[in-house]
């Protein structure tokens, strides 16, 4: 509850200071569709020959495009900026300044940027998302949704703690936003099914960035792919990872002897 | 003629040093630009093996050699003026160029020649486990793989005039990233980098021949499949040269407007 307040506390400002700067809505609401527009445009020529990529049919990976711009907009909404600006605030000590806030410095850090403009691309995907939804509709079940409902949830906590572990890394590394870089080019991967890529890649986009557990699990859900190991799998992780990086931001912590100091 | 040379033999050097400083950025580009084509290689030889082996006149190990040879092209023509014009003109670093006696476009030039002697060896040694992975063939004639470095000079020159023109609209406005990314998708689109061109129905076929992004990237890689017939090759190359002489005017033209209208930060 405490979470929800501080975010809301934060949504608050950041809508505050970004509303005076009204123009950057129409140039990133027009970034944003220009987005879109170039991934519909990408599908409609690769679907303009097949129906079927790696056996996925085109309105399944439509919803699986719809994930993909939401759990990027989440991304982009809370977790690249929160973590952008804990790397550079290890770098030049004011993180002082946060931990001598009466909260939890994880969570302040987590939550204290918003790019509100983000919310375009989580509208988008959503939008996208219930299109290619109710083109499926008739295949779906309660137990589905629930199921996808809970697969997105694993995988938005997978990626946050795969970030903050990552971020964490600035107490002991100087320049680490460009490993976030890299994880941001990787995402990109994840707009297509896993199952297209051969098995290193495979590999690669499940364990080592766990892009896969962020968009092509939850459209398993939807598309009555996933199985129950899975379903499994993905939860746990998901606890294991945030406990995890509960534990590396800790110690990482201890390590932090701010600015001067 | 002799002081140009050793002002860009300085540069490069500079640049060369300045390169070797920023790895990680290099490895950030490197990754991007075989992500893209790699993932675009897989998702078009799915479509081509659930088509039974061939899709268009490409076949499978026809996309492999197609998004494998696009890699190289597309990294030999690529620049990142259009990302760093933009922050030269609002924290005031172009005063500092500007002060040069020489167009601050030749430290540009040396500097893409010197980061690209750098990561053109990585980048070949990726297509190569690439071409190990996916076992591409290609067929093309000697004559148009002769035509290929003269084809690809060209694209580069289009590519970077283009760019830097582009680029410039920062005179204007400080938010160029929209433009930048109206930019990226026509080149997405029209240069090849998606798919290839002829996969495409007839009147984007068309589109693409008047505009300029199938010279920069498409036509070189054309050359290399050994797709085009020699009247078809030679046409290009005229066209190609037009194009140069286009975007040399562009150049001079937006430059000689947003010089004008420049004015530092603080000034």
């Amino acid at each position: 509850m405490n979470t929800l307040r501080l975010f809301r506390e934060f949504l608050r400002v950041s809508i505050m200071t970004e509303l005076a700067y009204r123009v950057n809505f129409v140039v990133q609401l027009f970034q944003s569709l220009l987005e879109l527009a170039t991934a519909l445009g990408g599908l409609a020529v690769i679907f303009s020959f097949t129906n079927n990529l790696g056996g996925w049919r085109p309105d399944e990976v439509l919803a699986l495009l719809g994930i993909y711009f939401l759990l990027g907009g989440v991304i982009g909404l809370v977790i690249q900026p929160g973590m952008a600006q804990l790397i550079d605030s290890v770098r030049d000590g004011t993180l002082d300044f946060t931990l001598t806030k009466p909260e939890d410095a994880q969570l302040l850090v987590s939550a204290s940027r918003v790019e509100i403009w983000k919310f375009i691309d989580i509208a988008l995907g959503i939008g996208v998302l219930t299109y290619a939804l109710i083109q499926l509709s008739e295949h779906l079940s309660g137990w589905q949704v629930a199921a996808f409902a809970g697969m997105l949830l694993a995988g938005a906590t997978i990626i946050y703690s795969f970030w903050l572990m990552l971020a964490t890394l600035s107490f002991w590394f100087v320049r680490v936003e460009n490993i976030l870089e890299i994880f941001q080019s990787m995402y990109e991967a994840g707009r297509w099914p896993i199952s297209l890529y051969p098995g290193w890649l495979r590999f690669l986009l499940t364990f080592i960035v766990p892009v896969a557990f962020a968009t092509t699990v939850p459209a398993e859900a939807l598309t009555g792919r996933l199985t129950w190991q899975t379903l499994l799998g993905a939860g746990l992780l998901a606890v294991a990872m945030l406990v995890a990086s509960r534990i590396f931001w800790k110690i990482g912590l201890r390590r932090y002897s701010g600015a001067s100091a | 003629m002799r002081a140009f040379i050793d002002i860009y033999f300085q540069q490069f050097k500079t640049s060369l040093a300045a390169t070797l400083q920023y790895r990680a950025s290099l490895a950030i580009w490197l990754i991007g630009h075989v992500l893209e084509p790699l993932v675009f290689l897989i998702v078009w030889s799915s479509v081509s093996n659930s088509s039974g082996g061939s899709v268009g006149g490409f076949t499978t190990r026809g996309f492999a050699a197609y998004f494998i040879l696009l890699m190289l092209v597309n990294h030999i023509t690529y620049t990142w003026i259009m990302y760093e014009f933009e922050y030269r003109i609002r924290n005031g670093t172009l005063s500092f160029a500007l002060l040069k006696p020489i167009h601050p476009i030749h430290s540009d030039i040396a500097d893409n020649i010197a980061s690209k002697l750098i990561t053109l060896p990585f980048i070949l040694v990726i297509a190569g486990i690439l071409a190990l992975a996916f076992h591409p063939v290609i067929s093309p004639s000697l004559w148009s793989l002769a035509l290929v470095i003269p084809a690809l000079l060209l694209a580069l020159l289009i590519r970077f005039l283009i760019e830097w023109t582009l680029a410039q609209a920062a005179f204007w406005t400080t938010r160029v990233s929209a433009i930048n990314q109206t930019y990226f998708v026509l080149l997405l689109f029209l240069s090849g980098q998606l798919a290839p061109l002829a996969l495409y129905p007839a009147w984007i076929q068309s589109v693409a021949v008047i505009l300029p992004f199938r010279w920069m990237i498409s036509f070189p890689l054309e050359l290399m499949l050994g797709q085009l017939t020699p009247t078809q090759a030679l046409t290009g190359l005229v066209i190609q040269v037009a194009w140069v002489m286009v975007s040399y005017g562009l150049f001079r033209l937006v430059w000689q407007a947003g010089i004008r209208i420049y004015s530092a930060v603080g000034a």
